[in-house]
């Protein structure tokens, strides 16, 4: 089965088991369409009148389709299941990312908070510096051969530790080279607490910084308040203009959440791109079914829309010399992942985990509070095998869904925080996800059509 | 006259072979947080296929 679909004149044909991505012009739209199910002359006979050209022209292409079947490149078998688990067997025990919550607490009260105003549903607390040097130990000594190594510093609203974020950050350079392991550092901040130190320490320490910015300044201001109720956008925006012009090239992102009070977005990412910010994510708000914030079924045609017209818009930016970038739309066909990241899943509970500000593990910063997840603490290590093999467990082919989804190769079988909030399992389907999963990797595509038919000449 | 414009793609096969190593960054840990995907993720391995 190959995956058809067209944005505007730029016809598509995705092969699922291959990975591999066709141009089409509409007689092999036509014949691909058709080539499963009819013989060469059938289709050439039908497509001679439905299209007017010759059945010798129409034949040629279907031999063009039969050549690229023969080179693996289109109607390929799945014949990667069985090294589904493999690569999870061979890393078993291998931790390599941790998302650190130095914060539970937060200087903001954002009203579609998934880690309730950062307190993830406990009480506040402020991770101690022992907790975070145990947990950057723990990272080491489980790291195998591991070179690179993640910490986010996650919260609630990390600067709110500020000080021990720093001394770890220190403590983790003063160990690296002995181990022979490379940290680099995630922090993801609402802004309000950034001056120049930050700046100047984020600049130098982090690999990549995520800031929190949902746009439009009263869409902003809806949801991003503090906790005497007044919006955050005056405050923040200024300074993350500050800390991107001093960053120097170094990866950021301006990260959006949209809701039901904006699955228009587009009219945020285009806010964004007026402050001067290029480097941008915008992610749909997780929260429970009937929460007023939630996404509905209503909003889906809006927000499919919105993702064809962000491709439409960094196409038209790209030929005028303003590109920028959105997280999603990221993909390196050429070099991207190897079939055994492409089929493994997404890590949590595994290579990535949780923790808490008392030392807890959990397998992913989603989870964290939800106690039948708890995994272990950073003292003892992992002491829940239970669960750490029900997270190693998920992969592509967990999922009965994903075995005939055309995207499985680039969503590895999706987050399993998210299925476990939609359906009551980690191996659930959270299928508005899918949909949204799957638009924006035909836009990710078609981009990357038009970029090479650019590059042509072509357009 | 070609109909069909193959893009340059990594060969999953062959990836099978030398991949697998481990080093590329975790699918959650970067920008989103909150829906993995893997298609954006660089591959960093030095020995790939």
């Amino acid at each position: 089965m190959v995956h058809r679909f067209h944005l505007d004149d730029i016809y598509m044909a995705v092969d699922p088991c291959s990975a591999s991505v066709h141009v089409l012009d509409e007689m092999a739209w036509e014949v691909i369409g058709r080539y499963e199910e009819k013989t060469r002359e059938e289709i050439a006979a039908e497509l001679s009148e439905k299209l007017g050209e010759s059945p010798e022209e129409i034949g040629a292409c279907y031999d063009q389709v039969t050549e690229l079947k023969e080179r693996g490149l289109l109607f390929a078998e799945d014949s990667f299941e069985p090294m589904a688990g493999e690569l999870k067997k061979r890393t078993a025990g291998v931790v390599k990312a941790l998302c650190l919550h130095v914060a539970h607490t937060c200087n903001l009260n954002c009203a579609y908070c998934f880690a309730s105003q950062g307190k993830y549903h406990g009480e506040r607390a402020v991770m101690s510096f022992e907790v975070g040097k145990q947990a950057l130990d723990f990272l080491v000594a489980h790291s195998g051969s591991r070179r690179n190594l993640e910490v986010d510093f996650f919260g609630g609203e990390p600067l709110m530790n500020f000080d021990v974020v720093k001394r770890l950050v220190a403590y983790a350079r003063s160990i690296e080279a002995e181990a022979g392991k490379r940290f680099r550092f995630t922090l993801t901040t609402n802004g309000m607490l950034i001056d120049d130190e930050v700046i100047d320490f984020a600049n130098r320490e982090m690999s990549n910084v995520v800031l929190s910015l949902d746009g439009r300044k009263e869409i902003h201001d809806r949801c991003r308040v503090d906790y005497a109720g007044r919006g955050s956008w005056d405050t923040v925006v200024p300074k993350f203009q500050r800390l991107v012009r001093a960053r120097g090239g170094k990866n950021y992102y301006i990260r959006g959440t949209f809701t039901h009070a904006n699955p228009d977005f587009l009219e945020d990412i285009k806010v964004m791109l007026d402050l001067g910010f290029t480097e941008l994510s915008m992610e749909p708000v997780v929260c429970a079914e009937g929460d007023p914030a939630a996404l509905t079924a209503e909003d889906l045609p809006v927000v499919l829309r919105q993702y064809e017209d962000l491709a439409r818009l960094m196409l038209r930016r790209e030929r005028e010399g303003k590109p920028f970038t959105f997280y999603h739309y990221m993909l390196d066909l050429a070099d991207g992942p190897c079939i055994y990241k492409r089929i493994s899943g997404c890590g949590s509970g595994t290579e990535y985990m949780a923790v808490t500000p008392w030392g807890d593990l959990y397998p992913c910063h989603q989870f964290v509070g939800e106690e039948a997840f708890r995994l272990g603490d950073v003292w003892q290590g992992v002491t829940r095998e239970d669960v750490r093999e029900e997270f190693a467990a998920c992969n592509v082919y967990a999922r009965e869904e994903c075995r005939t989804c055309w995207a499985r190769l680039y969503c590895s079988g999706g987050c399993a925080a998210n299925a476990y909030h939609a359906t009551g399992s980690v191996r659930g389907v959270y299928e508005y996800g899918c949909e949204l999963f799957r638009k924006r990797m035909e836009c990710a595509l078609m981009l990357q059509a038009a970029r090479a038919m650019d590059g042509d000449g072509k357009a | 006259m070609e109909h069909i414009k193959t893009l340059t793609t990594r060969n999953l096969c062959e990836s099978a072979k030398k991949g697998g190593c481990g080093e590329c960054q975790t699918s959650c840990q970067s920008a989103c947080k909150t829906s993995c995907g893997i298609a954006n993720q660089q591959c960093e391995n030095s020995k790939k296929a």
